[in-house]
């Protein structure tokens, strides 16, 4: 079974050229190794899915329930528990992770330790990104909402990157809520959806996808098979070359 | 880290051999097109005014005067459409971007060869195109 996607790391964006010679952007991804940290199952956990985890973190920075997380510590407990005759869970037996996230998945047939590299998007066409953007602190209208200030001049005094208006007058005398405007902007959970994959870079463990991806240099992402459907056109339009020359 | 690894990355777009010129050559470069299933290589001719960015996204302009009125293109370096870049002269310039040559018309226009006796660059003329 597929993993139901990989988490992985943003390297940054570049350029390549593609087999026709047209230079395509890409956004390069460091995805995986992921090791299967656990598997949720509707029996004990009420819910179905698979946690992976991305990123080995040095021992002597995770805290103990992180290094136990991923393999057995001995502890009086353990052993209290052991004796008492308890199945212990099983541990992926790993280095501690840094990026660790759960995707609901119906199949059953993960193992933990398993580990899902890159290659499981060999056969992908395209891919969405989820990932936190940048924070961008306080934000004005412009930036924040898109909204296109006021004039240069003509009568605008130090307004112009203001919003105008934000209601009406005496009825109903309030601003209506969910008005935007300036504020907190950036720093939230983003997805970019159907990301064309361009190359699987098995060797680096490597991710090309056309185009943009959410978040600074450095962050991490989460990566899956995307969801969007295509819909085939039923019938070929006819392109205005082709009428042209008939 | 990350660098590096876009470094790579870029690797597989790069030419093994790239073209040498400078600045202020006046260059051929060779373009592939594709015109319907034919392909056919054009000759853009002009002066190398500017070179920019670095890795793959290495581009240069190139100017060239077309019936009285300046024409510039600019070029992937790397782009596999780019067949060939053939210097053709050199000139003595003490810039890296030749953008003064845009506010010049006529006999301005021109720059001083520089000649050497390495290699086979032709040595004649010295109105550009």
């Amino acid at each position: 079974m597929a993993a139901p996607g990989l988490l992985g790391r943003k390297i940054g964006m570049t350029q390549i050229f593609d087999e026709k010679g047209a230079a395509v952007p890409v956004t390069v991804i460091e995805a995986g190794p992921c090791p299967v940290l656990t598997v949720r199952s509707v029996d004990r956990d009420g819910y179905q899915a698979v946690q992976l985890g991305f990123r080995n973190k040095p021992r002597r920075l995770a805290s103990r329930a992180q290094r136990g997380q991923v393999a057995k510590l001995d502890s009086k407990r353990s052993k209290r528990l052991a004796a008492a005759g308890s199945v212990a869970v099983l541990k992926a037996d790993c280095e501690p992770q840094r990026f660790i996230r759960e995707f609901r998945s119906s199949a059953e047939d993960f193992t933990v330790g398993q580990v899902f590299t890159v290659e499981v998007f060999a056969d992908v066409k395209a891919v969405d990104v989820t990932g936190t953007t940048k924070g961008r602190g306080t934000a004005g209208v412009m930036k924040r909402h898109g909204f296109h200030g006021q004039r240069a001049s003509h009568g605008v005094k130090k307004v112009h990157r203001h919003q105008g208006g934000t209601g009406m007058n005496t009825s109903p005398a309030r601003v209506f809520k969910g008005k935007r405007m300036a504020g907190r902007f950036g720093n939230e959970r983003s997805t970019m959806r159907n990301l064309k994959v361009v190359r699987v870079d098995q060797e680096n463990g490597l991710l090309l996808v056309r185009g943009a991806v959410p978040g600074p240099i450095g962050g991490y992402v989460v990566v899956r098979p995307t969801n969007k459907i295509v819909r085939v056109p039923t019938a070929a339009p006819i392109s205005k070359k082709k009428a042209a020359s008939k | 880290m990350s660098q590096q690894i876009l470094n790579l990355v870029e690797a597989s777009s790069l030419k093994s051999e790239v073209p040498v010129f400078d600045i202020g050559d006046t260059v051929d470069v060779h373009t592939r097109i594709l015109e319907g299933e034919k392909e056919r290589v054009q000759i853009f001719n002009g002066v190398v005014i500017a070179r920019s960015g670095s890795g793959s996204r290495e581009m240069f302009a190139v100017r060239r005067i077309v019936a009285g009125e300046g024409v510039e293109r600019k070029f992937p370096l790397h782009s596999p459409k780019i067949a060939k870049i053939e210097v053709k002269r050199s000139g003595i310039v003490k810039r890296a971007k030749l953008y003064y040559l845009r506010d010049r018309i006529g006999k301005a226009v021109r720059l001083r060869e520089r000649r050497t006796d390495i290699g086979s660059k032709e040595s004649s003329g010295q109105k550009k195109s």
